[in-house]
């Protein structure tokens, strides 16, 4: 059996436009007026083909729409995908298919239409419960606005889930508790609920560079944020399974959880990643970012993709710990150290169990409460 | 061979920025020396390092001939000597080598310091010294007052000073005609057995070493045996020539003129500045006088980042030294960073200069501990120990004193700065020895141990008189104060390139300066660090890191598990520019930086 079943395998596909570009997000976005669907919706089409050539027969267990804004994108667009992976590979019966959604009313009117193509279930970049952060934010939603896209995205689909942003400018951990439990109240059963992170090359990353992005909270005061959010979800019953998402038991992501598992996963549309074991080499697939050249070299090939990238045993056995090592459900040490070769050094494990960072069950390795906000560092500790 | 009244010997005397190079440059390209096309800045400094500071590290000549008004042509010899204190006794020998200077001073900013140190070497060396105003096109130039500053200041007449604009080129003609009219044709007897004076010297990866030097009487060949003096070893000349500026072979040297010679040295450790050169046969016995072997007075740690890079580091260093005998090394270990070099230079222009080239020409990342001097300590068993490393401090029960070596700088400082370089000096520890007035700036002269000169106190000094003092410094001696030894513990391990002496009544203000200085420059870790300032067992300071709570990706990027990867990588590589305490890592650059000081 090759490793990636242990994960399972799903499909992303990427809708690269925005109607605007929000200032802290540094996805795959652009802002296009004059989008032709029909060119769009073959273009897509035919990258599926390819990477179903590309795997050969296997069953679909998830399938995710995201971006950019993928409700933007036209319902018999979404239906056609969604027919196509099912004709391609076949999806199995009880497939998860996400799309990712702006809360505003114009979206909120497709999403009868998004359910009947076969999408079943929803995510909601809400991101705040604050007029005010939503303008910080950039976004052009109220909070009024997302709450009615909300009650009739319940009313669509059986799965809703939505995104907040917190430990904003000027957001202490009380104003942000208080917005969670509101959030809470809506009676979700999933949450993703993101520490705004200053990247590079968005107009948030110009403003710090620059001194000019002010009164984010402290260090300290993030982790005590991060902290409280774990125990005021699970007092509302949904825990959290991942670093950043909180769910009820059973309604986690599936398709998130293809990549945290490591399973595999297709990559369709521009700035896609993809996963893919192909003849027993588990292999890297991006295809090309700007959305024109990704266009005309599908035209071309029938796929927008860079050269694959077999991946190394060892990097495969870094990436599983890295993905994997962000579920509360930790690391299963038998897998990686197939993959690797090796054990992780028992004494950096030692040292790291002694901090209180981690902690093994059997052949399970777990990020402690007191290490999952320090992931990155742990890791780093652990793969040196 | 040149007659010897067609020959002038000149040094250019000037400030960091008062317009050396550039007048030099002028000189040259007006007389046709270098074609206009060859030209580049600053000619004479020939390493990048010299270019990046305007400073020059290494003596340089440039041989010029200047048809006069007088209608005769004139060989001028320009020698182009190192501009800074650290290379004080390099000044003194390449000013001995010729017989007069133009000494430089910017017309708006004045005489500094560092023109008053090398001016008077100048005049210890006899010199017949032409004042030369530059910069007198700058709105700013107050000739007159400069004049008259020349006058009090230096005591030298300043009535027939010439008046130029290096960088637009007046005046130019008028610094020619002065070289030769006023500044003395040199002496010297063709027929007498040869005596050469080594002025400096430099490796040349096509000729070997290449020896710079002034000859005072005698002829020196091609062909010639030669013997040095200092070091006795004889050598046949290879090739004799002179610098216009690049290296032009002649026949012969005679008396009076300045040129170079190549002769099968191999390093240039073999040659000393001030060495007297003659035939290895009928040559001189008497050595010119002043030559002294070079001292290093500040010594540091020099130790790879890498340490798998050790015996890099130590080819680079050999191949380095065979190029600069004033610096010297012996190999060191250190529990905290493996194994490096105990290093020791001129003064810290000089070891920054060195480090930068290790790191910049041999491409080793290093770790430079803290800058120390010698210390002398006497043991109760009578016995000195000379202290280059504090991490060698002997057992505090052997000792008896300690004494340290100690400087006279001078300080030129615009009145209104005057309250904060006292302080300053104060606060290092310093005695006034005296405080006068040249115009609107105050000459204060200071007795300073050394080892509070060492490290930041140029940065220091510049920082509280928004750069307008200058200073210079001679070494005076030792004396003997109440020194100790400080150690820093980071995580409750003592790390000892982090050592330093310091003055009994200070350590405390030391420490915890020092301590706060590494709260900042360690990173947050997964656990507390402590950090403490010892002396003895007895912690005089502590700081805590706390313990860093929160370090994780908070989104995923879609399934871009490449981007995560990447991420580790850089972690990876970060973690490279750190050195491993124990469970600490401690960024190279904090070694230096834990100690300067903002006071």
């Amino acid at each position: 059996m090759d490793d990636w079943q242990h994960g399972g395998f799903g499909v992303y596909i990427h809708w690269p436009f925005c109607l605007a570009k929000c200032p802290y997000c540094d996805f795959n976005s652009h802002v296009s007026r004059n989008i032709d669907h029909e060119l769009w919706r073959d273009a897509l089409l035919k990258e599926l083909r390819h990477s179903a050539l590309l795997t050969g027969p296997r069953k679909v267990d998830t399938v995710f729409f995201g971006g950019g804004t993928p409700s933007l994108m036209r319902a018999d667009t979404v239906s056609a995908l969604i027919d196509e992976i099912d004709k391609l590979w076949g999806l199995n019966p009880n497939a998860e298919i996400s799309l990712e959604a702006n809360p505003t009313s114009v979206e909120a009117q497709k999403f009868a239409d998004f359910s009947n193509a076969g999408v079943n279930r929803i995510s909601m970049g809400i991101q705040s419960l604050n007029d005010n952060d939503l303008k910080a934010l950039g976004r052009m939603h109220s909070v009024k606005e997302a709450l009615k896209a909300f009650d009739i995205a319940k009313a669509q689909f059986k799965r809703v889930s939505f995104d907040l942003i917190y430990a904003r400018q000027k957001q202490t951990a009380k104003h942000w508790f208080a917005e969670l439990r509101q959030a809470l109240d809506l009676a979700v059963d999933h949450l993703s609920l993101y520490q705004l992170t200053i990247e590079q090359g968005t107009r948030f990353g110009d403003l710090y560079e620059k001194g000019n992005l002010r009164h984010l909270p402290p260090s300290d005061e993030a982790a005590d944020m991060y902290l409280g959010t774990r125990e005021i979800c699970a007092e509302y019953g949904l825990y959290g399974y991942e670093i950043s998402n909180y769910a009820r038991q059973g309604a986690e992501s599936r398709h998130n959880l293809i990549y945290w598992r490591y399973g595999d996963y297709a990559g369709i549309g521009p700035g896609a990643h993809a996963r893919l074991t192909l003849d027993h080499q588990r292999t890297a697939l991006h295809t090309h970012t700007q959305p024109q050249e990704w266009l005309d070299l599908v035209r071309e090939n029938n796929h927008g993709m860079h050269a694959p990238e077999p991946l190394a045993l060892e990097d495969q056995a870094i990436e599983y710990l890295m993905m994997s090592m962000r579920l509360t459900e930790g690391s299963d040490l038998n897998r990686y150290e197939a993959l690797a070769g090796q054990e992780l050094s028992s004494t950096r494990v030692e040292q790291l169990k002694a901090l209180g960072m981690i902690e093994t069950t059997g052949t399970t390795l777990k990020a402690t409460a007191k290490g999952r906000p320090l992931l990155n560092s742990l890791l780093a500790e652990l793969l040196r | 061979m040149t007659e010897l009244k067609n020959i002038r010997n000149f040094s250019i005397v000037a400030h960091i920025d008062h317009g050396k190079s550039t007048l030099a440059d002028r000189l040259i390209q007006s007389t046709g020396t270098v074609a206009d096309r060859d030209m580049q800045a600053q000619l004479l400094d020939s390493m990048d390092i010299e270019r990046e500071r305007g400073i020059t590290i290494k003596a340089n000549t440039v041989r010029i001939e200047y048809k006069a008004k007088d209608g005769e042509t004139y060989v001028l010899n320009l020698i182009d000597t190192p501009g800074h204190v650290d290379f004080a006794y390099e000044v003194s020998r390449s000013m001995r080598a010729v017989e007069g200077s133009l000494l430089v001073v910017d017309a708006a900013q004045g005489v500094e310091a560092q023109t008053l140190a090398n001016v008077y070497h100048a005049i210890e060396a006899d010199h017949e010294i032409v004042p030369v105003l530059n910069k007198i096109d700058l709105p700013a130039a107050e000739p007159e007052r400069v004049c008259e500053q020349i006058e009090d200041v230096i005591g030298i007449d300043a009535t027939d000073a010439v008046m130029i604009s290096a960088k637009t080129g007046i005046g130019i003609a008028d610094v020619l005609e002065a070289i030769v009219t006023r500044l003395p044709a040199p002496e010297g007897d063709a027929d007498a057995p040869l005596k050469a004076m080594l002025v400096d010297s430099w490796y040349d990866p096509y000729l070997g070493v290449v020896v710079l030097v002034r000859v005072i009487d005698g002829v020196l060949k091609k062909g010639d045996k030669i013997k040095m003096l200092a070091t006795n070893a004889s050598y046949p000349v290879d090739r004799v020539g002179v610098f216009k500026p690049e290296m032009q072979p002649i026949d012969k040297l005679g008396p009076g003129e300045m040129g170079f010679l190549t002769a099968s040295i191999k390093q240039v450790r073999d040659t000393r500045v001030g060495d007297t050169i003659t035939h290895e046969k009928k040559g001189v016995e008497e050595a010119l006088p002043g030559f002294k072997p070079a001292q290093p007075v500040v010594f540091c740690g020099l130790f790879p980042v890498d340490t798998a890079l050790f015996e890099d580091l130590r080819e680079s260093i050999e191949k380095l030294a065979l190029n600069d005998a004033s610096f010297s090394y012996e190999t060191e270990s250190s529990a905290a960073l493996g194994f490096g070099f105990r290093c020791g230079f001129l003064g810290l222009l000089h070891l920054e200069v060195i480090r930068d080239r290790l790191e910049r020409e041999y491409d080793i990342d290093l770790i430079t501990t803290a800058p120390s001097v010698i210390y002398k300590v006497y043991l109760r068993d009578g016995t000195i120990v000379e202290l280059h490393n504090p991490a060698d401090m002997p057992d505090l029960t052997l000792v008896d004193h300690i004494e340290e070596p100690r400087i006279k700088a001078t300080i030129l400082v615009p009145d209104e700065y005057l309250g904060d370089v006292l302080k300053l000096c104060q606060d290092r520890r310093g005695i006034q020895i005296d405080l006068t007035y040249a115009g609107a700036r105050a000459m204060v002269i200071y007795d300073l141990p050394l080892n509070e000169v060492v490290f930041d106190f140029y940065d220091r000094l510049k920082s509280v008189t928004k750069g307008y003092a200058s200073f210079d410094y001679s070494m005076e001696g030792y004396a003997e104060d109440q020194l100790v030894k400080m150690q820093i513990l980071v995580n409750d391990e003592p790390v000892d390139a982090l050592s330093t002496m310091v003055h009994r009544a200070r350590a405390e203000a030391r420490g915890r300066a020092m301590c706060a200085k590494l709260k900042e420059l360690i990173p947050q870790h997964m656990f507390k660090i402590p950090i403490q300032a010892a002396i003895g067992g007895r912690v005089i300071a502590r700081e805590t890191i706390s313990a860093l709570r929160k370090d994780v990706t908070a989104k995923c990027y879609g399934g871009d598990a490449t981007r995560k990867r990447k991420l580790l990588d850089k972690q990876k590589k970060g973690k490279k520019k750190m050195r491993e305490f124990g469970r600490v890592s401690i960024p190279q650059s904090a070694f230096i930086s834990a100690l300067k000081m903002d006071d």
